[in-house]
């Protein structure tokens, strides 16, 4: 056993900076995501304490969550946001942080423009005030979220206090049909094991159905990790790994890439290393997933039927079943293929990269969004929004009658205005069904960019595997 | 800086319901703060007030008149799931809640909660049960939260044993930070960093690509 480690051991055991007995590891940081709203009280920490960035250029911020989608010459109008907003710009001045601000032709939501710019890469420690941090893990990164104490600490020191996580394999094996794609592949995982199911591991997602994904779809399965209760998500890295690097922004450049790279492919978990949990799921049995309930962990196959609370294992099942249903006004037994739709929302640091956009528009191409449901197209940055709009996807998304929005976090978590009415109905490519996450009263449906625009032009709930020509679709995500 | 966390006791406020998510705890339109101002009146917002601001009817436990200044929460398991954002431990806090009683809470929540004088307090399946019953037929039962000693003492001569990080346990009780500890460890710090070269620059673009 000695010798051989994992993916997250390797990497945890490179950037273990001291430990003292009873305490926590001090772990070194390689990347500091920073965004608009969970770091302005770490900065009010630092002054107070008179100290300074330890490592501004191993930091780097964007304004996300609360930022408007509207046309970017158009002021914020709420107050609240824009002060935030302008709160991170005097931050990140002066305390000398590289800001990729609105405005910017790289500003987008921090999970996206970290892998853009070539900064994500793997084998290293990236953090950020973001529970989705867990995207970056599918370069093999330990990535994850952290709370604003947090941030204040690896701002001043470039360090954080952790315990050593336990390590949860996640094996996909097999190969998806044509209609299922990596969104459900992380809400069938979620299914199964359940909201908690990794609380205190960290996923390694593993097996021929992982490998033959592109980066985009790994990001977004390990965007998902933290609402199975995983803080990190990681995919060992690969040349689908490589070739998304090279040559991008901060990506290593001549003999430093071939050294790094070198490094990244001893990182893989040795063959025999152990896990302290596992679980298997067999691709080519999964169907399109979507939720029904109020957290991501209640979903299912999109042909199955609302669960019945009675049939639930224990009191507290059968109450938060109920709860949920209550909320989602659903009945047990009812089928979801047909609910009524009234928004589509196709964006966020789950499914709002290029691929996903791409796929959206294949499915809508010529095609009408449903009289009276809203669909609203959300790029995950202003460089996914040139390359669609380079690729004519805006185009397409209009002329079904969508809503082409500027970069932003949008109706994920609708801080920016993008929100959900009262008891409206959402079908949502987002990563979060909570009660009121994407508007006070809202009601969520998580599903696929592919489920989502089938929804948006049937008006109803609708399986994408009936779109036309269903196997070239499938096939458009690539990279 | 918190306060030392000492032994109190407390009657209990009874919330059971399973995967209590951040959202609940703090709806994310109250985060468009740049301080941490305000938030008790954030706290489970959309469980305790209607769109017009008026208190629901029936009343959400938090509202109803006996639960005023009650200090131990007594929640479902997976409590605080979600987000990372560090408003919820505050909201709990500025309500006046210092120890939440559960059979396990979402990890990022529980981290930052430590740090800000509210202690997670996580119970097996059937002493949780128990607990519930306990409350259920005696709603103004005084528990008392010993950290020190890491036991939840109960009426009667019961003792309620729990775990705790040992480190946490000791911040929490000096009322220190981790920060400080960190700061205090710049020469392992500048030593590890002599050794090992930064993995990224995030002001210099090594190539010309967007």
């Amino acid at each position: 056993m000695a010798g051989q480690r994992t993916l997250v051991d390797k990497i945890w055991d490179d950037h273990v900076v001291a430990e003292d007995p009873g305490a926590p590891s001090v772990l070194a940081i390689d990347l500091h995501l920073v965004h608009e709203v969970t770091s302005p009280q770490a900065f009010t920490g630092l002054r107070r304490r008179g100290l300074k960035v330890r490592h501004p250029e191993r930091t780097v911020a964007t304004a996300d969550h609360s930022v408007p989608t509207t046309p970017r010459n158009l002021p914020i109008l709420d107050e609240l946001a824009a002060a935030q907003v302008a709160q991170l710009e005097t931050n990140c001045r002066e305390f000398g942080i590289p800001l990729h601000g609105l405005g910017s032709p790289s500003q987008g939501i921090v999970h996206v423009i970290g892998p853009q710019l070539g900064l994500t890469q793997p084998g290293m420690t990236i953090v950020c005030g973001d529970s989705h941090t867990s995207t970056h893990g599918a370069f093999g990164a330990l990535a994850f979220g952290i709370g604003t104490s947090e941030v204040e600490m690896v701002l001043a020191t470039q360090c954080l206090l952790q315990r050593r996580p336990k390590t949860y394999e996640v094996r996909i094996d097999g190969r998806l049909a044509p209609g299922v794609s990596a969104k459900d592949v992380i809400l069938a995982l979620l299914a199964r094991i359940g909201v908690a199911g990794g609380t205190g591991h960290v996923f390694e997602y593993r097996g021929a159905a992982i490998e033959a994904l592109s980066m985009d779809q790994r990001m977004t399965i390990c965007n998902m990790s933290i609402e199975g209760g995983a803080r990190a998500g990681l995919v060992a890295p690969d040349d689908t790994t490589f070739e998304f690097l090279a040559g991008r922004a901060h990506a290593p450049k001549g003999a430093a890439w071939d050294s790094a790279a070198a490094r990244w492919r001893s990182l893989p978990t040795d063959d025999g290393a152990a896990f302290d949990r596992s679980v298997t799921i067999d691709a080519s049995a999964l169907e399109p997933m979507i939720t029904y309930g109020t957290n991501p962990g209640m979903g299912l196959p999109i042909s199955a039927r609302v669960p019945d609370p009675g049939a639930a294992e224990d009191d507290s099942r059968r109450r938060g079943l109920e709860q949920a249903l209550t909320y989602m006004d659903l009945q047990p037994g009812q089928p979801l293929l047909g609910q009524k739709v009234d928004v589509v929302f196709i964006g966020s640091c789950t499914n709002g990269r290029i691929s996903d956009l791409r796929l959206a528009a294949a499915a809508l191409k010529g095609r009408r969004v449903a009289e009276g449901v809203r669909l609203l197209v959300v790029p995950g940055s202003d460089e996914v929004k040139r390359e669609a709009e380079r690729e004519g996807l805006d185009e397409i998304f209009r002329a079904a009658g969508a809503d082409w929005r500027e970069a932003g976090c949008s109706m994920c978590i609708a801080m920016n205005g993008d929100q959900l009415s009262p008891g409206q109905y959402a079908v949502s490519t987002s990563n979060r069904n909570f009660e009121g996450r994407q508007g006070k009263g809202g009601r969520t449906f998580l599903a696929s960019p592919l489920t989502a625009a089938a929804s948006a032009v049937a008006g109803v709930i609708a399986d994408p595997r009936l779109l036309p020509g269903i196997e070239q679709l499938a096939a458009v995500g690539g990279r | 800086m918190p306060d030392r966390y000492a032994s109190f006791a407390s009657r209990v406020i009874p919330l059971p319901a399973e995967n209590v998510d951040t959202d609940q705890i703090v709806p994310a339109r109250y985060l468009k703060i740049t301080d941490k101002d305000g938030l008790a009146d954030a706290l489970f917002r959309d469980w305790r007030f209607e769109a017009d601001g008026s208190v629901k009817e029936p009343a959400f436990v938090l509202d109803q008149p006996e639960m005023a200044g009650r200090r131990i929460l007594l929640a479902g398991d997976n409590f605080g799931c979600g987000s990372s954002r560090e408003h919820a431990p505050w909201a709990l806090v500025a309500w006046g809640i210092n120890a939440v009683i559960t059979t396990s809470c979402a990890d990022i929540f529980r981290g930052n909660a430590l740090k800000n004088g509210l202690l997670p307090i996580v119970v097996d399946p059937e002493r949780h049960r128990q607990l519930f019953e306990l409350v259920g037929r005696e709603p103004d039962v005084e528990l008392t939260v010993d950290l020190a000693s890491q036991v939840v003492h109960l009426p009667g001569d019961e003792d309620l044993p729990f775990d705790v990080d040992p480190f946490s346990k000791l911040m929490l009780l000096e009322g220190t930070d981790e920060l400080g500890y960190l700061l205090g460890k710049a020469p392992a710090i500048e030593a590890w960093e002599a050794a090992h070269a930064p993995r990224v620059d995030t002001r210099e673009r090594t190539g010309t690509s967007a």
